[in-house]
């Protein structure tokens, strides 16, 4: 099989394959081989890829990675492997020859481009390679740059095909390429239509070339094009540019450009005035029009299209949008599965914006959840609640600096991570707090001093470097469902990290006598005392489990994005208006108020894609505006827990 | 509304000095008609003092003087008192009202947009207009105002001037803006807020989401107001392009302490009648105050109205002193620092806010300005440029619960006023009616 | 509680009274003064505290050598904390109190838009080492880092002559410098044929985390067949974000390559960069340049540092190009006054670090040879494309309205000089 394909090779490129070696070759084109550049390396790769040398398809590869180097002492080129002493070199006979100092070596860097062009000229060699990795990358490779060229070795290469996988990769391959590049317009049709609904992008990517438009005037009928339709200036295209595409194909003349018009009219000035219109009186744009005009008949000046000669032009021709492919049987099948697929795509489109907006939701919950339990339920303002989410964040990444290993890292930083903020957090109650508890104003400028005073030493101890805190290897990539909807295992974790707090909140404060006692501590203090429980010490739990949840959440927030000291100053504000949102002291209130700001948000960037910061205000004013509507929250507690 | 004075308690009729409502029950003065400044004698020694500045700046100015204080430091003398234009006005909407307004630097910020717009459209539009007088053509109405689309937004990557800069030209008009645009927005909030009975931390943080979009919007670079360059150039006034800076820092100081000598006036005397009555009985108990026969809202509306315009006229004399302003202006912590003056200097007492806000903000400036000396501790050196921060945020938390009279407090010590000792205990007879009390007494 | 309330009242008193009696106690004439104006505190700090560092070395090291012009050097470090407005005010009191000869400082165009009108007020001197917009040149700016034509339109070029990208995604930071370099990058792609609809422009807020989104549309434009290229122009730490997202959706450098203007080796410590392999970003400058030169420049700053592992990156080598050129400069002119030094700088020459010589040019720019690299795992980058140097545009030549101007601070004397009608626009900036 391999003969055979090398011999296809040599027979596509026949003058040049009067057998030159891979090393004479390499040694003619020297220079460009040190600085290859895309637009010109071809010719060099191809004769490489056609010389029949066994040499050749490793001298490539060896280029492709990076492992070609040049000897600086002599300019000899040698294939790179590592070694204790530099690298071990092989020349291109494929002969050992020695080893070398790093310092001695000019390493070949050729870039994606000239990469690119290898890996299609490697493609020959590799598609029947009996590595299959090799075989993938060669996949890979046509699937990047798709040519009619590789329709042929394609198709040889299925039969052989051992692996399923590869098999079923080729097959879909292979009819992407027919419906491209075959001759057959019955089979391209065919190959069309064998996809359905198949919302991958590289069909999409197959398809959408097929129906390209380009946009034609004519004075009379078009004849002998592949119309799409005819358009209407005014109506699918401005009279600007319909007049533009007239001025482009040479059928009318060009109009005259603001400064063009002011130079002819400053070079015509004649005692204090232009054709007859006084100087001063050309601050007016109708004068100088007017001016230009007059010139214009005395022929003293180019005519130039005035607006009653472009709109005349405009109507004079009829303006159509017309395929670049001849075929219009090939259109119309085109037309009709992108037609099928776009449904579907526009649909899942819609699925995979909620699957954002979940995961927006569940990291805004992550962060809210903690301020649940200290405002929602204790009704005290933390405004050093963000930095508690910092904080977190930075004990991941001090226990990775230390735990070798990103999983066990992660299942240390975890727990850590709780008991350091939670620790936090009692002292924080303990030394102010607890004096402030008549004061929610004054809670709420301490915390903020505490918050001001947090973020200064973080930078102080971590520097305002951001941080890498890495999620191991099993959280990295994204759940595929197809080439539109995805998410990323990160997001996942995150997203089921929220429903496990919302099932031990839920748990801690129905199940448990430490909820019973917050529960009841929080409706009445003085009642509460009376039945025995100390509502300093459930206070001060409290708090700090609402602080420790924080800084849980500091480590997952930090794991999909940054860890710098003002980590936590980007989520207050929004944990805020969830739990204000949601409703105070409820947690299905914090998780309605995440959910409605989360997927919010999501949807204002689906209608303005290409400005995030609006979203976001959008979304603020909107959550000023709902407090009006509801003022207590999503879900408003009443009666007696309503407190106030 | 009926004109009777509220039945309250006598320390609402008596301020011993504006803002405090009394070191105790006097109820003799109260009977006493005095004149507004024998009642409000802090209101003379703060003129008087904010006089003796005043000169003294101006002797040492570049401008007048001696020229021993450099003309950087004037302005920042200057911005200073814009600031503490800025923390009377938060004093009077918290301390006095009792509404803590985490937004109230966005009206601020605003003031200077609006007054920023005009320097910087007629600056600009004589440049281009000087620029085109050299073309044998006399230019058109667009071509001066493409001229200055393209050098003001040619920077930010447009070139079309904005519909918001329609009145940008006049400056009668950009100043009647720096009242209105404040104000309205103020109204608008205050009015959508106070309607719906938002108190307490909740209208707190509504504050300041209502300041973060704001920021957000104008960090947009489609905001027509420059993104995140805002308007820069500022301290350069059309017309005045050969007055050297240091006359015109020595100007704008004047005007901020005129400013700020006026409301100062003004804002004492209002809260020293029966209007502060009633504003100190809602910061106390809104309630009790609503079942009188009050209409609070209206009262809170107009506090919070009246305060974001004294900020809005603030900012519009800060900005053309530092010379440009840009949406991170806006940002929450600029107002939670706000507060912060206002706080350590003293709520509810008007020259406690001043005092506050300059005593802070220079501070602050030193510290950070490099020029505070570092202490070394052998093992470590204190780097005042990364302590300073921890130093204020920990000096607020004590300030809040150690000493919630703040600066201010100190004179009541040198007066021998105290405060009475209640060891956390509630401050009234219902425990629920008295939690928005800002423990002045 | 009395004596924190005495002793904060005190400094109080202190600290409004330093200033004022503030006849400054000025070394002898026997040393030069040099402002650093780099923020050393606020969410610039990042970047620049490298920069200020950078100086003080280089300051060292100079007075190693016995100074300049027989007099020691001295840096006058001040903290313009993030603040836009600071800058200015601190600019001023380096040139009005500490009578700096020279300036080195600013990383945004921010904060030099803010600085502008003060030195421009004053004729002070500054050297602005960072990557930036253009369509600006001062009398009293030298400009060191790229300008567009030195840094996005080679890496346009990149893309359009070596990887064959047909469709653009600019993404970028809502910012003047993204906004102005896409403008710039938008009028050159359609002057390369490229159709307007086949450019996506995005901007997101500064730290922006939240890319899911953005990422997949992206990818999503790659529906039409076309291959897609994104150049980013996002800017400090949202970028740690954006490629934690690209990584996670498997976009790899083949399928949709990604080249970063403002993302160089310091940017990158903070991540794991496996998974970037083969992205891009172009420079002046890259630690991984093989050069004596570059060798040295690194060994000295390890040393200074006493941190083997503290990156190199381009603004550095610009502060490093700048403070030589103006060295030499003051010792040619044989004085520190700014005109004398203006004069005797335009044309200076000096080493660039990764081989070739920088020139100043009259439009005070600098020459610079453009380097591409691609990100390695180990967070350095390959160097896969150097150009030779290219001369600094301070007016780009492809938009309509800035093609005409031209600046030329050594015969003109002018920084917006019009072309068509051969007059001066403006002698100040734009700010």
């Amino acid at each position: 099989m391999r003969a055979f394909l090398l011999g296809l090779a040599l027979a596509c490129l026949g003058l040049s394959a009067h057998a030159e070696t891979v090393a004479q070759i390499v040694a003619t084109h020297a220079a460009d081989i040190e600085k290859p550049s895309r637009t010109t390396i071809g010719p060099v790769i191809s004769d490489l890829a056609a010389s029949g040398d066994p040499m050749a398809a490793r001298l490539l590869e060896a280029w492709g990675n990076k492992q070609l180097g040049e000897r600086k002492s002599d300019k000899t080129f040698f294939l790179l492997s590592p070694d204790p002493a530099g690298y071990a070199l092989t020349d291109l006979t494929g002969a050992p020859a020695g080893t070398a100092a790093k310092s001695d070596i000019t390493e070949l860097k050729p870039n994606a481009g000239v990469r690119g062009l290898i890996a299609s000229a490697l493609v020959q060699f590799t598609l029947s390679d009996p590595d299959p990795a090799k075989r993938a990358n060669a996949l890979t490779s046509i699937a990047q740059d798709p040519n009619a060229e590789s329709l042929a070795p394609l198709r040889a290469a299925i039969d052989g095909e051992t692996d399923p996988t590869l098999k079923a990769q080729k097959q879909r391959l292979e009819r992407l390429l027919t419906l491209r590049f075959d001759a057959d317009t019955t089979a391209r049709v065919t190959a069309m239509e064998s996809f359905g609904a198949d919302t991958g992008l590289d069909l999409r990517a197959a398809l959408t070339p097929l129906v390209a438009t380009s946009r034609m005037a004519s004075a009379g009928p078009l004849e002998g094009k592949n119309i799409a339709r005819e358009i209407k200036p005014g109506r699918d295209l401005t009279a600007v540019e319909a007049y533009d595409l007239l001025v482009a194909d040479g059928s009318a003349p060009a109009r005259i450009t603001h400064e063009d018009q002011e130079k002819a009219l400053a070079d015509h000035i004649q005692s204090g005035s232009v054709a007859g219109f006084p100087v001063s009186d050309l601050s007016i744009q109708a004068n100088r029009d007017r001016a230009y005009t007059a010139l214009e008949a005395a022929g003293q000046v180019p005519p130039a299209a005035t607006d009653d000669e472009v709109a005349a032009a405009i109507t004079a021709h009829r303006f159509y949008e017309v395929y670049t492919e001849a075929d219009r049987v090939i259109t119309d099948a085109a037309t009709a599965a992108l037609g099928k697929i776009s449904l579907k795509v526009g649909v899942l489109q819609v699925a995979d914006l909620g699957l954002d907006g979940l995961s927006l939701a569940a990291i805004y919950f992550l962060a809210a959840i903690g301020l649940a339990i200290t405002f929602g339920v204790m009704g005290v303002i933390n405004m050093a609640h963000g930095e508690f989410i910092t904080l977190g964040a930075y004990t991941g990444y001090v226990v990775q600096q230390i735990v070798p290993g990103y999983t066990a890292s992660l299942l240390v930083a975890f727990p850590l991570a709780f008991a350091i903020t939670f620790a936090a957090g009692v002292a924080m109650e303990r030394l102010v707090i607890r004096h402030l508890y008549k004061r929610p104003l004054e809670t709420l400028l301490a915390t903020f001093g505490i918050s001001i005073a947090l973020q200064q030493l973080f930078k102080n101890i971590f520097g305002t470097q951001a941080r890498p805190l890495t999620s191991p290897d099993w959280l990295g990539g994204a759940l595929t469902f197809n080439d539109v909807v995805s998410i990323s295992y990160i997001r996942i974790a995150i997203i089921v990290l929220a429903a496990l707090f919302l099932g031990f909140f839920l748990y801690l404060m129905k199940r448990t006598r430490l909820g019973l006692e917050v529960r009841a501590v929080t409706q009445n203090p003085a009642m509460a005392a009376s039945m025995g429980i100390n509502p300093d010490r459930i206070n001060m739990l409290t708090f700090g489990l609402g602080s420790g949840i924080a800084g849980i959440a500091g480590v997952a927030i930090g794991l999909f994005a940054k860890v710098t000291s003002e980590l936590g100053t980007d989520y207050i504000v929004q944990s805020f208006m969830t739990v204000v949102v949601g409703g105070v002291g409820n947690i299905w209130g914090a998780l309605a108020g995440a959910t409605m700001i989360g997927s919010l948000q999501k949807a204002i960037e689906w209608l303005n894609p290409s400005n995030t910061l609006a979203a976001q205000t959008y979304m603020i004013l909107f959550i000023i505006l709902f407090i009006q509507v509801r003022p207590r929250g999503i879900i408003a507690l009443r009666g007696r827990a309503a407190g106030d | 509304m009926t004109d009777t004075t509220p039945p309250a308690a006598p320390p609402f009729t008596l301020p011993k000095y504006p803002g405090g409502t009394g070191a105790g029950p006097r109820p003799s003065a109260a009977l006493t008609p005095k004149g507004f400044l024998a009642r409000n004698p802090s209101v003379l020694w703060f003129l008087l003092a904010l006089a003796v500045l005043t000169v003294a700046v101006t002797i040492l100015s570049p401008a007048f003087g001696m020229g021993s204080m450099s003309t950087s430091f004037v302005k920042t003398l200057g911005k200073t008192l814009c600031l503490c234009l800025a923390a009377l006005a938060m004093d009077i909407v918290w301390g006095y009202t009792g509404i803590l307004s985490l937004g109230h630097m966005a009206f601020f910020a605003l003031g200077g947009y609006m007054i920023g717009q005009w320097l910087m459209y007629a600056r600009t539009e004589e440049i281009v207009v000087q620029s085109l007088a050299t073309s044998p053509i006399p230019a058109t109405a667009q071509e001066i105002a493409q001229g200055v689309g393209t050098q003001i937004f040619g920077v930010v990557g447009g070139s079309d001037i904005p519909l918001i800069w329609s009145f940008a030209h006049s400056l009668p008009a950009q100043l009647a803006l720096v009242v209105l645009v404040p104000g309205l927005l103020a109204f608008l909030f205050g009015w959508l807020a106070f309607r719906s009975r938002v108190t307490g931390v909740y209208l707190s943080i509504l504050t300041q989401a209502m300041t973060l979009a704001l920021s957000l919007y104008l960090f947009q670079n489609d905001s027509g107001l420059r993104g995140n360059n805002g308007l820069s150039g500022l301290q350069n006034l059309p017309g005045l392009a050969e007055t050297s800076q240091d006359l015109l820092s020595i100007w704008f100081f004047w005007a901020s302490a005129a400013a700020l000598a006026l409301a100062y006036i003004l804002l004492a005397w209002a809260i020293s009648g029966k209007f502060g009555s009633v504003l100190r009985a809602i910061r106390d108990d809104e309630a009790r105050v609503r079942f009188l026969g009050y209409p609070v809202e209206g009262y809170k509306l107009f506090v919070f109205v009246i305060t974001a315009v004294i900020c809005g006229l603030a900012g519009a004399l800060y900005y053309p002193q530092a010379g440009i302003i840009n949406p991170a202006e806006l940002a929450p912590i600029a107002s939670i620092y706000l507060a912060v003056w206002v706080a350590i200097g003293g709520r509810g007492r008007l020259y406690g806010s001043v005092i506050g806000a300059a005593f802070v903000s220079l501070l602050s400036s030193w510290f950070t300005g490099g020029r505070a000396p570092s202490i070394p501790l052998g093992f470590y050196t204190i780097d005042w440029v990364d302590w300073w921060q921890v130093l204020l945020g920990l000096s607020f938390v004590g300030v809040t619960l150690w000493a919630p009279k703040g600066i201010g407090g100190l004179f009541d010590r040198f007066r021998g006023l105290r405060t009475p000792d209640r060891k956390g205990a509630p401050l009234g007879p219902d425990e629920g009616s008295l939690q928005e009390q800002e423990a002045v007494e | 509680m009395k004596l924190t309330r005495r002793s904060l009242l005190a400094g109080g008193v202190a600290a409004f009274a330093a200033p004022l009696m503030t006849t400054r106690v000025f070394a002898a004439d026997d040393t030069i003064k040099i402002g650093v104006l780099h923020s050393l505190s606020g969410t610039m700090a990042i970047s620049e505290t490298t920069l200020k560092d950078t100086m003080l070395m280089l300051i060292d090291a100079q007075n190693a050598k016995g100074g300049v012009l027989g007099k020691k050097l001295e840096a006058v470090v001040v903290d313009p904390a993030s603040d836009w407005p600071l800058f200015a005010e601190k600019a001023r009191e380096l040139l009005t109190v500490d009578k700096v000869a020279v300036m080195f400082g600013c990383w945004t165009s921010v904060s030099r838009k803010s600085v502008l009108p003060v030195i421009e007020e004053l004729n002070g001197l500054l050297f602005y080492p960072v990557q930036y917009e253009g369509e600006e040149s001062s009398k009293n700016v030298i400009y060191t880092g790229a300008a567009p034509n030195q840094q996005a339109i080679p890496a346009t070029d990149y893309y359009l002559n070596e990887l064959g990208i047909q469709k653009f995604a600019l993404l970028g930071t809502d910012y003047v410098y993204p906004r102005t370099t896409n403008k710039i990058l938008e009028a050159y792609l359609i002057s390369k044929g490229i159709p307007k609809e086949d450019i996506f422009v995005n901007y997101t807020p500064f730290g922006q985390s939240d890319w899911a989104k953005i990422v997949s549309d992206v990818v999503a434009l790659g529906a039409d067949g076309k291959k897609v290229g994104v150049l980013s122009t996002i800017n400090g730490d949202a970028n740690i974000g954006f490629y934690k997202e690209l990584a996670a959706a498997g976009v790899t450098a083949d399928k949709l390559p990604v080249c970063a203007f403002s993302v160089g080796e310091e940017e990158l410590s903070g991540l794991d960069t496996s998974n970037l392999v083969g992205h891009l970003a172009a420079w002046n400058y890259f630690e991984s340049a093989d050069t004596p030169a570059n060798a040295d420049w690194i060994k000295q700053w390890h040393a200074f540092t006493k941190n083997d592992k503290r990156t190199t990156n381009d603004p550095m080598e610009a502060h490093y190009i700048g403070f030589n050129m103006w060295v030499n400069a003051v010792t040619q002119a044989g004085t520190v006054d700014v005109d004398p030094v203006l004069d005797a700088l335009i044309g200076q020459k000096f080493p660039n670090l990764t081989g070739g010589t920088a020139e100043l040019l009259p439009n005070h720019h600098l020459t610079k040879p453009v380097l591409i690299g691609e990100i390695k795992a180990d967070g350095q980058f390959d160097i896969i494309s150097q150009t030779e140097p290219v001369p600094g545009d301070a007016w780009t030549d492809y938009l309509p309205e800035s093609a005409v101007l031209e600046s030329d601070w050594k015969d003109l004397k002018c920084g917006m000089y019009n072309k068509d009608t051969k007059t001066c626009v403006q002698l100040k900036s734009n700010y």
